[in-house]
């Protein structure tokens, strides 16, 4: 297959109103990615099935990726000019700064024609919130029905353009979405006979359990009797 | 679970339809061609012949089938995000539990997509032993598979015991050399857990040579059966460019004529030395993808017949390889095999901690059920049945 910086520029000529950027993969697998963003991406899904040099008519593998918002330390080099005569010194300066968070789906594209791939698609949302749509590549793909229902259901993106967009491995009144980084699980603690450990310190916020003589609450030595 | 009208009582749960009062998924609801009611049949999830826990929502006009939405995630605990919450080699251990059949193959996908990640290289010893493995394994699958298949079609009992039989055995290789029948937590990255003996090998040689005569036995019984050949041949069919675009791998796909094969188009472990063909359907029926099951069967022979022949010396873990305390630096990588229900891949990112920051299973059941329901417009129920038996799927790799 060409190399992707190549089809990075044939897909900026042939597409206005997109940008495609190469998501570079510094592990040994040499798997790198597009990431595409902008309008009518539907389309260069068409053109990456149809062009007779790709022929991608495999949607192996789709599923998401949950990018959480986090900060970020740039360190940045700064020539202050020193007294005259002497050399300018050079001051590190430390930045903090927040990375917005989004979410990710990741397409893993083969073709079985002509048995190459595979190229990896990326597609982001907005944010984690509210800007959580991204085009629906099933009218492309039908392997994509099902994978992206999960990818709705287990990470809350939404594919505009789905034909049938449900939860699929959770049930219709659960609300939250699980393979997010921050979902918290629901405090379902069932009675034990023995706790032990952080089942102790689970165990003590839904009734009381007896303290064992020289026992702590902390989770890393509850139950273990100190000397 | 999704959709769902409260299940009481019986499994098969038939209950009259009035068109308008159903607007549950905001779909439109077909109308019946001959002016008759509408049947909505909830199909499973306790059935047998939904292989597991799974359920179809099924609409019949008469006896055709009109509309069905398969219903499953019964068997969901997120594996993945439990992979997340665990080394790489702990995530091991839990692929075995996606199927229960072929525990060997998908340690084998999953040790591969961490040796791209880390750019671990395996031993040539481990890359044989891998491949008489996941043949083993291919033969194990594909016998349950026929026996499975021809219990939904109702000849109970008998093929899947037959099969069940010859499982057994080679299930106790597995427990010899592993320790465990089903759950064989077997590979590593860079290698494979423990070194086959002479014995084992000579085990599985013996194996592998009177496998052709099982064969030939289940074929007398089933291959050129009339009542066999009527109930399945016709049945569910699938195109070949249906298959492509709905990402259908593994038999299922040669079934509808695709020449498509992992092992011949990746061409990973040790298989470009290995001589074998890939059978092809030509109608891509029911009938067929039990066709094509059976002559890779004997494929799987051939190859293990040459690979315990080549069997080199050597190790069989590469000692540099980490395993407890691999930590691969930040990247991502996708590994796939054939495994014998299809693709079995992973996707790994790593973020050069020592538990992956995304886990992913790309489950062959799960996308292959994606054209349930277009194999079985216009069939009856019992159909659905055998065409859901011939698609092979295993409901944990399913819900995961």
């Amino acid at each position: 297959m060409e190399a992707l910086e190549v089809l990075r520029e044939r897909l900026c000529a042939r597409f206005s109103g997109i940008e495609v950027a190469l998501i570079p993969n510094a592990s040994p697998s040499g798997q790198s990615s597009l990431l595409l963003s902008g309008s009518g991406l539907r389309e260069v899904a068409y053109f990456l099935r149809d062009d007779p040099a790709l022929r991608l008519d495999q949607c192996s593998n789709v599923t998401g990726v949950d990018w959480p918002e986090r900060e970020v330390v740039d360190t940045v080099k700064e020539t202050q000019p020193g007294a005259p005569g002497e050399a300018p010194t050079i001051v590190e300066r430390k930045i903090k700064r927040t990375e917005p968070g989004c979410l990710e789906v990741v397409y893993h594209l083969y073709s079985i024609a002509l048995r190459q791939g595979p190229l990896v698609l990326r597609l982001r949302t907005g944010n984690r919130t509210d800007a959580v749509t991204v085009p629906s590549f099933t009218p492309v793909w039908r392997s994509c029905e099902f994978q992206e229902r999960e990818v709705f259901d287990l990470f809350g993106v939404v594919f505009e353009g789905h034909p049938d967009l449900r939860r699929i491995l959770m049930w219709d009144a659960f609300k939250d979405h699980p393979m997010r980084k921050d979902y918290v699980e629901p405090d379902d603690y069932e009675w034990e006979p023995t706790p032990h450990g952080d089942v102790l310190a689970k165990a003590r916020k839904h009734y009381p359990v007896p303290m064992a003589p020289g026992a702590t609450d902390d989770p890393a030595t509850a139950g273990k009797i100190s000397e | 679970m999704t959709n769902d009208l409260p299940v009481t009582g019986s499994q098969a749960r038939v209950r009259k339809v009035k068109p308008s009062a159903f607007d549950l998924r905001g779909s439109s609801f077909p109308t019946s061609d001959g002016g008759g009611d509408l049947l909505e049949i909830s199909l499973g999830p306790h059935h047998p012949s939904t292989h597991g826990v799974f359920r179809m929502d099924v609409v019949l006009d008469g006896e055709t089938i009109v509309r069905l939405k398969p219903v499953f995630g019964y068997l969901h605990r997120n594996h993945e995000k439990l992979g997340e919450g665990t080394s790489y080699l702990g995530s091991m251990p839990y692929t075995d539990r996606l199927d229960y059949l072929n525990a060997m193959t998908n340690n084998w996908a999953y040790a591969i997509a961490v040796e791209k990640l880390a750019g671990v290289t395996v031993p040539e010893r481990a890359e044989y032993v891998r491949v008489i493995l996941a043949e083993l394994t291919r033969l194990l699958n594909h016998s349950c598979l026929a026996g499975f298949l021809m219990q939904d079609c109702g000849c109970s009992g008998t093929p899947l015991m037959y099969a069940f039989r010859e499982r057994e055995k080679i299930l106790d290789l597995f427990e010899s050399l592993s320790g465990s029948r089903m759950m064989c937590n077997y590979q590593r990255f860079g290698g494979c857990r423990v070194d086959p003996t002479a014995d084992w090998l000579e085990g599985a040689r013996r194996l592998t040579d009177g496998y052709s005569a099982f064969l030939d036995e289940y074929e007398a019984l089933l291959t050129g059966n009339e009542i066999i050949m009527a109930r399945t041949q016709g049945v569910g069919r699938l195109p070949a460019a249906l298959a492509v675009s709905a990402g259908v791998t593994g038999p299922m796909l040669r079934a509808s004529g695709v020449a498509h094969d992992l092992r011949k188009v990746d061409g990973y472990g040790v298989y470009p030395r290995l001589n074998f063909r890939v059978p092809l359907g030509d109608h891509g029926d029911v009938y067929d993808r039990y066709m094509v099951r059976m002559l890779e069967m004997r494929e799987s022979i051939g190859i293990l017949q040459q690979a315990l022949r080549d069997l080199p010396g050597g190790p069989i873990l590469d000692p540099k390889a980490k395993q407890r305390g691999l930590r691969p630096k930040a990247g991502e990588a996708y590994g796939r095999i054939e495994g014998p229900k299809g693709e079995i891949g992973f996707y790994l990112i790593s973020d050069g901690t020592g538990n992956p920051a995304r886990y992913r299973v790309r489950a062959p059941s799960f996308v292959n059920l994606t054209i349930l329901e277009d194999l079985c417009l216009g069939h009856t129920v019992a159909d659905a049945v055998i065409i859901l038996g011939s698609i092979d799927i295993v409901l944990g790799e399913v819900d995961r």
